[in-house]
């Protein structure tokens, strides 16, 4: 266990002035910025909306485009950030030439990954949250400050974490594997592609395939049947959250015998 | 014995690089393990490592089996394979900290590590903008920095200038002296080893062609005669016909085997009798090189 706190302290130290970590904080604070400053321009448009309309607008403005294709792809940068750390200065051999158990080198890298994107998920509900109140601050006429989803927001988001981790393992295993950024983005590019179109289509077993896991998420999160007191409520663990976490940790698993099959050339 | 192979063979796909190496290495020693590139010095370093599955054979180091004492073994040895491992987007200083920080040693040694391999000056910059030198210099450190037993190094002065080569050479003479460590250093670079080691593994193709001591590699070379003439072919034939065995004739010298002084004066006589003028005569041994190539190429 010490291996292992050890190792996920090293892969904060080594990425801190990483892209990838930094990726994890510029881009919800992008996203959010942008949708901050259209929303600011547009106000007199908005003026009139229920609260409750604006925040669904305004957090849907992110995630519409996060389960189709921000998700995956930030997954999959992140699965390759990891290791690509290791590829490039060829510190493989290093690593695992380490007094460290092989299994706390991996687990901490792959738990790195997830945490990043966790982190990056967790910036996305706060700075949403928090530019939502601001606009009402900025623009009186937006009524923010009258409603409140922070916790269906953090429920959402949570849905859509879960919902990467089987993306996260089969993308880690494959930037492990491959030293080149073309064959795992390349592949990781392709399935996302098929993922997409196979949820838009609605197709009946696309809560197996992986790569349709985010898209799933956000069509799945609407709780059918009786709704709430509040309009709204969210369903986090449906069929799809199930399957990519099964898929997720048999990947892990798998992906740790690989490792320790393969010899460090 | 710090380590010792037994039987040790290793295949890449339908190559076999490592063929039944039997190594010996005795503590407080510089072995010097030497071959040509391409022998199987990395691969036999990178399976003393446990970075690539045993095949056949074992490998105890501290007289413990690698393959079940992993982690107690890998704590007290110190490496540095091929070209070091940087983080290149770290400066010299976090590279150290970094793996400071995975062997829970103290931060005072990242400073001492980096004053022994004189980067101090430049601890603040990129290792990615560090010289080739630089860069193996700071390999160096980090394979010292937990203040291992045994030093595991590949071909460490590659791309080192003369000065650094001989300063690497001095620290790795010190560390076996006054701090009683060993060393396993390769090099396909005989004159290298042949400074510092106190015993040498030969390696080609895999298989190991000499163990010992230096003195006794030395042992092995043959003593010959070296005669400086004006015609050294005639002068050949002339000692041929003479019953005399010819090791080699180039354009200003002819090469014999040395058996006695009188031999040695007899050849003088013979040559300078037929009309040969001598330029000068004496008994040389054949140098290391020489004899590295012999047992080389042998193989």
């Amino acid at each position: 266990m010490k291996g292992f706190i050890l190792s996920f302290r090293s892969e904060f130290y080594k990425s801190r002035k990483t892209l990838g970590f930094w990726a994890s904080i510029i881009l919800p604070l992008f996203i959010c910025t942008l949708i901050f400053i259209g929303f600011y321009v547009k106000a007199e448009k908005l003026a009139g909306m229920p609260p409750m309309m604006l925040w669904l607008q305004f957090a849907g403005a992110t995630l519409g485009i996060m389960g189709s294709l921000l998700l995956p792809m930030y997954t999959i940068f992140i699965a390759y950030s990891v290791n690509s750390i290791e590829h490039k200065a060829d510190t493989w051999k290093s690593i695992f030439g380490l007094p460290i158990a092989r299994w706390s080198v991996y687990g901490a890298k792959y738990l790195y990954a997830a945490f990043l994107i966790f982190l990056c998920l967790a910036l996305f509900v706060l700075f949403t949250i928090g530019f939502g109140n601001l606009l009402s601050v900025v623009k009186p006429s937006l009524r923010f400050d009258n409603y409140h989803m922070e916790k269906e927001l953090a429920q959402v988001y949570f849905k859509l974490f879960l919902s990467s981790i089987g993306i996260l393992s089969i993308q880690f295993i494959l930037s492990l594997i491959w030293a080149d950024f073309l064959k795992p983005m390349g592949i990781g590019f392709i399935c996302t592609i098929t993922g997409v179109i196979l949820a838009s289509k609605n197709w009946e077993y696309c809560y197996l395939f992986p790569y349709s896991h985010p898209m799933e998420a956000i069509t799945t999160m609407m709780h059918r049947g009786e709704a709430a007191a509040n309009g709204i409520q969210i369903d986090v663990f449906t069929k799809d959250v199930w399957v990519s976490l099964i898929i997720g940790a048999v990947i892990f698993i798998a992906g740790y015998f690989i490792v320790l099959k393969k010899s460090v050339k | 014995m710090v380590i010792r192979t037994e039987g040790l063979s290793f295949t890449f796909g339908k190559q076999q690089v490592v063929k039944k190496l039997s190594l010996n290495v005795p503590e407080g020693s510089i072995y010097g393990f030497l071959g040509p590139n391409g022998a199987g010095k990395t691969t036999t370093i990178k399976l003393l490592l446990n970075l690539l599955k045993i095949q056949h054979g074992s490998i105890h180091i501290f007289e413990q089996d690698i393959q079940t004492n992993r982690i107690s073994i890998l704590s007290q040895i110190g490496s540095l394979i091929e070209q070091p491992a940087i983080y290149h987007h770290l400066t010299g200083k976090e590279n150290l900290i970094n793996r400071a920080l995975l062997l829970q040693v103290p931060m005072n040694r990242v400073d001492e590590m980096l004053a022994l391999v004189q980067l101090t000056n430049a601890a603040g910059k990129k290792a990615g903008q560090y010289s080739l030198g630089m860069k193996q210099r700071l390999g160096i450190a980090l394979a010292l920095l937990a203040d291992p037993k045994l030093l595991i190094l590949d071909e460490p002065t590659n791309g080192l200038d003369p000065n650094g080569i001989i300063e690497i050479r001095e620290l790795l003479i010190k560390l076996v002296k006054e701090h009683n460590k060993t060393v396993f250093i390769s090099s396909h670079l005989l004159a290298e080893v042949e400074r510092m080691a106190t015993h040498v593994g030969i390696i080609n193709y895999g298989e190991l062609l000499f163990q010992g001591s230096i003195a006794e590699l030395q042992a092995l070379s043959q003593p010959m005669i070296c005669i400086e003439t004006d015609n050294t072919v005639d002068a050949a034939n002339l000692l041929k016909r003479n019953s005399f065995i010819i090791i080699d004739v180039t354009d200003s010298y002819v090469y014999l085997p040395y058996t006695s002084k009188q031999q040695t004066a007899d050849v003088n006589a013979l040559l300078h009798n037929s009309g040969h003028a001598i330029f000068s005569i004496g008994k040389q041994q054949k140098d290391l090189e020489r004899l590295f190539l012999d047992i080389t190429q042998k193989a």
